[in-house]
């Protein structure tokens, strides 16, 4: 049914199943919470590859951070395993508090002991070792997330957003776990320093090597940050898989939708072609023939004078870089978005020609 | 919820043996917090025995008869003046301060609240021995406005002082006026600090005993102590018992229901700006003549006597061998009392803040209605139950530092709820994920964030033993005297000069007090 396609994008690097048989340091098995009568996650497995990253990323209230506590042994599952380097640590084989596990927590807000300094808090878990040589790894640890030394005697609330969150990664590095949860540490900090401490520390953890797993709502940062990408809605992980493979290949509509624009327009599928009105369109793998939907990435779609397909420009969003223009396409009367990166060419009711890169992706109807 | 995560946990357990350090098991302070809430529920308990030991003819008898009416009217009238004299002036003195451009605001903001630092009683000596023949419900509205209205006064100020000018900028943009603006907008987000402060003047007005019965004015709470002097354990002094708590539990419930579901904090984010100052122009000067008066009647005119029957009775007056032991044994009451009071609040305040569950509020409930119970009621319990139950305690130390435990545990509550409030459960668990254990993680995080509000909740119960006289009077072991008992028996027999040092020295002690609740009450409106 599926016959070879015309396949322009390269094939994805990395299978999405879960497979426990390769090196998986984290191993979540049917995992289910409730919190009482409310079911929060209805049965989640997931395998986390060591030294990998992995961001769950699902809308807010959709379990991502119950996940995450429950990973960390704040919270207990109802039902299910956790298993870390195949030691179970929640479930009916075992528990394991908190405070065994040797995972790393980096909170929302940071969560610095307001009460102590910024040395004070690095060195929360290091009471173990000798004074002096404190001092040296809490200077270490600073240098490493890219924090001036000199902070150490300064108090929480004297740095910024950034600088705390930094403190807050330095405080779990210094405790060496072999795993880090990030919960959407980022998401206090306004947009231009999100993106750099977010690259300042996934290049950290990448050199410590930790194993990292990141709960983010905000899907540019989830297919930017990670290497494995877990979708997470109501209780349920859609899909996992690649950043690239689950954006240009998603598992569903909904999560098509969740990681990005989508062009959605009904079609005929039959063989591995799709007609609609951008013309016949090559699919991969498509799930049925007949009636279907398919789903295209508004990059997909290119102005180019050559184009084989008629749109007339009905107006425009411009974001500065790009412009969004939403076309009509007289053939077949549908409307559909794309980008386009200069603004002049896109007056309404100018008339361009389209044409259609890659693959789409076919959903059943309905 | 928590049941069902305690059944959880229990269901994960029960597949091998127990795992320490579960995340949602916190059994010993449950049955701790239950075992408090239970003992504070003792003098409710104690009064509803007793009206069914009585028996239903007996009870209506007791009840139903002229001088319990009259005890009724007394206390209604006294009320129904007090309560709208307080709310008025302590309103008006909180917006003088808060929002006009009233000079020397900051001075007038401490003097107004410390008129709390003279006890009723002390206000009520000061009259008297001024005017002798102070007496009956006029003077006892006088004197109890003018020891109470502070008790409006701070709550009102502090939410004045946290409103978002926003929302008055918003009314006058839709072409409000000022005095509307007033009424239509300020006042009803006052509405939680003149319900809260209303209830609290009430239930002080049933409760005092000394600052009227030195005007021989008659309340339910004088006439159960006059019942209780000379029939010990009588039937008629029981059943007046009832109609005083039956009377403090419909307070409760009318503030509760009034209070509704009043939000008072900020909507949205971004910063709050400071609200305007209305300048008062000519008003200015009538102003701080109101002022003046009102700090003249309630703080000036009782430090002045007590001052002027110090220089009367000269160095006489210091009996230390009496001075001495006293103060003592009332710093050891305090120490003692606010030790037991904040060892028992903490159970019930860590459920509250970190397992709010219907459970924790039933709890706290309880002991939200011990802390409608006046004084006089749970020395009257504490008094029948340890004959009965406990004669070897009967008038031990033990069963007195109980009592204030129970009297003054709300204050605990209050502080300590905010001081856990400062240390949420993200840090412990930040501890923990660093390799700390639990109990450590709330020994170096939660205990060192919260010790501030620790310190001040203890030390508002300890101020407030200094000061009880009622359920002192009754359980205090023989011989043994605090600084009030002793100010109490001089006063009541008229040596007004030898009262003096230990009236000045219990305004002392209380005048941190009104410091410590100024700030409360600006931390418990800022959340």
């Amino acid at each position: 049914m599926t016959g070879p396609s015309p396949s322009r994008l390269p094939a994805p690097a990395v299978s999405p199943a879960i497979d426990p048989s390769t090196d998986s340091h984290l191993f979540l098995e049917a995992v289910t919470k409730n919190f009482g009568s409310q079911a929060v996650l209805k049965g989640i497995d997931l395998s986390v590859t060591r030294g990998g990253t992995t961001a769950i990323v699902g809308p807010s209230g959709s379990g991502k951070t119950t996940l995450l506590r429950i990973i960390a042994g704040f919270e207990a599952p109802t039902t299910g395993r956790v298993s870390l380097s195949g030691e179970a640590v929640a479930g009916p084989d075992g528990w394991v508090p908190a405070h065994k596990r040797s995972i790393g927590y980096v909170a929302q807000d940071g969560a610095l002991f307001p009460h102590l300094t910024v040395g004070q808090n690095i060195a929360f878990s290091l009471g173990h070792i000798p004074r002096a040589r404190r001092k040296e790894r809490v200077a270490e640890l600073m240098t490493m997330v890219r924090l001036d030394p000199d902070y150490a005697k300064r108090r929480p609330h004297q740095l910024s957003g950034g600088q705390q969150q930094r403190v807050a990664l330095a405080r779990a590095l210094a405790h060496e776990p072999q795993l880090m949860l990030l919960d959407e540490p980022f998401s206090a900090l306004d947009a231009g320093l999100r993106v750099a401490t977010r690259r300042a520390i996934a290049e950290v953890l990448k050199e410590a090597g930790v194993t990292t797993i990141l709960v983010t709502h905000d899907q540019a940062e989830a297919l930017s940050f990670a290497d494995q990408v877990a979708i997470m809605r109501d209780g349920n992980l859609a899909q996992v898989g690649n950043p690239f493979v689950v954006y240009t290949r998603p598992a569903d509509r909904a999560t098509a939708e969740f990681l990005g624009d989508a062009v959605i327009l009904d079609a005929w599928m039959e063989g591995s072609l799709a007609t609609c009105a951008l013309g016949a369109i090559p699919v991969r793998r498509p799930p049925v023939q007949g009636e279907v939907v398919i789903m295209l990435r508004p990059e997909q779609i290119r102005i180019a004078e050559d184009g084989p397909i008629r749109g007339t420009v009905l107006d425009t969003v411009y974001f500065g870089p790009e412009t969004t223009v939403r076309l009509l396409l007289p053939d077949a009367g549908e409307t559909i978005s794309v980008r386009h990166w200069n603004a002049a060419i896109a007056r309404p009711g100018t008339e361009l020609r389209l044409r259609v890169v890659g693959e789409a992706v076919a959903f059943p109807k309905g | 919820m928590s049941t069902t995560l305690d059944r959880d946990a229990q269901r994960v357990r029960a597949g091998r043996g127990s795992h320490p350090g579960r995340p949602s098991g916190v059994p010993g302070l449950t049955i701790i917090a239950t075992l408090v809430a239970l003992i504070s529920l003792m003098p409710l308990g104690y009064v509803a025995y007793m009206t069914v030991a009585t028996g239903w003819d007996t009870a209506v008898a007791l009840i139903f008869r002229p001088r319990v009416m009259e005890l009724l009217s007394n206390t209604f009238w006294l009320v129904v003046c007090t309560v709208p004299a307080c709310l008025v002036l302590g309103v008006a003195a909180a917006w003088l301060v808060e929002r006009t451009g009233l000079r020397g605001r900051r001075l007038w903001g401490a003097l107004l609240a410390a008129p709390l630092a003279v006890p009723a009683f002390v206000n009520s000596y000061a009259w008297v021995s001024a005017i002798p023949s102070m007496a009956g419900l006029s003077s006892g509205v006088l004197i109890a406005t003018l020891s109470y209205f502070p008790l409006v006064y701070i709550p009102a100020a502090a939410t004045l002082a946290r409103l978002d000018p926003a929302i008055e900028q918003s009314a006058a943009s839709l072409g409000l006026g000022p005095w509307a603006v007033f009424f239509r907008v300020v006042l009803p987000q006052l509405r939680i600090a003149l319900t809260g402060g209303g209830l609290l003047v009430s239930l002080h007005l049933l409760a005092e005993y000394g600052a009227f019965a030195m005007i021989r004015f008659d309340t339910f709470t004088t006439a159960i102590m006059e019942q209780f002097r000379s029939t010990f354990n009588g039937q008629a002094g029981n059943m007046l018992a009832s109609v005083l708590v039956l009377g403090c539990l419909l307070l409760l419930l009318a503030e509760v229901r009034s209070r509704g579901n009043a939000r008072y904090a900020r909507i949205g984010s971004g910063v709050q700006s400071s609200p305007s100052i209305l300048p008062l122009r000519w008003y200015q000067l009538p102003s701080q003549l109101f002022l003046l008066a009102l700090t003249a009647l309630a703080l000036f005119f009782p430090l002045w006597f007590v001052i002027r029957w110090m220089v009367v009775g000269g160095p006489a007056i210091w009996n230390l061998s009496e001075y001495l032991p006293a103060l003592t044994q009332t710093l050891g009451y305090g120490l003692a009392g606010a030790a037991v009071t904040t060892a028992a609040a903490f159970p019930l305040a860590f459920l509250a803040v970190r397992k709010p569950s219907w459970f924790s509020k039933t709890l706290e409930l309880a002991n939200y209605v011990t802390s409608s119970m006046p004084g006089i009621v749970v020395g009257l319990a504490f008094v029948t139950v340890a004959i009965r139950l406990t004669p070897a305690l009967y008038q031990t130390n033990t069963v007195l530092v109980i009592a204030y435990a129970l009297l003054f545990m709300p204050r605990a509550l209050v502080n300590l709820r905010a001081g856990l409030a400062q240390a949420p459960k993200q840090l412990d668990e930040a501890a923990q994920a660093l390799g700390v254990s639990p109990f450590r993680a709330f020994l170096r995080v939660t205990l060192p964030l919260s010790a501030p509000a620790v310190a001040s909740g203890a030390a508002l119960v300890f101020l407030a033993i200094t000061n009880e006289l009622t359920a002192t009077l009754l359980l205090s072991p023989n011989g043994t005297n605090t600084l009030a008992t002793y100010f109490w028996s001089y006063s009541t027999s008229i040596d007004y000069a030898s009262a003096a040092p230990y009236a000045f020295t219990l305004i002392l002690l209380s005048a941190p007090m009104t410091y410590l609740l100024l700030q409360q009450s600006k931390k418990a409106v800022g959340q």
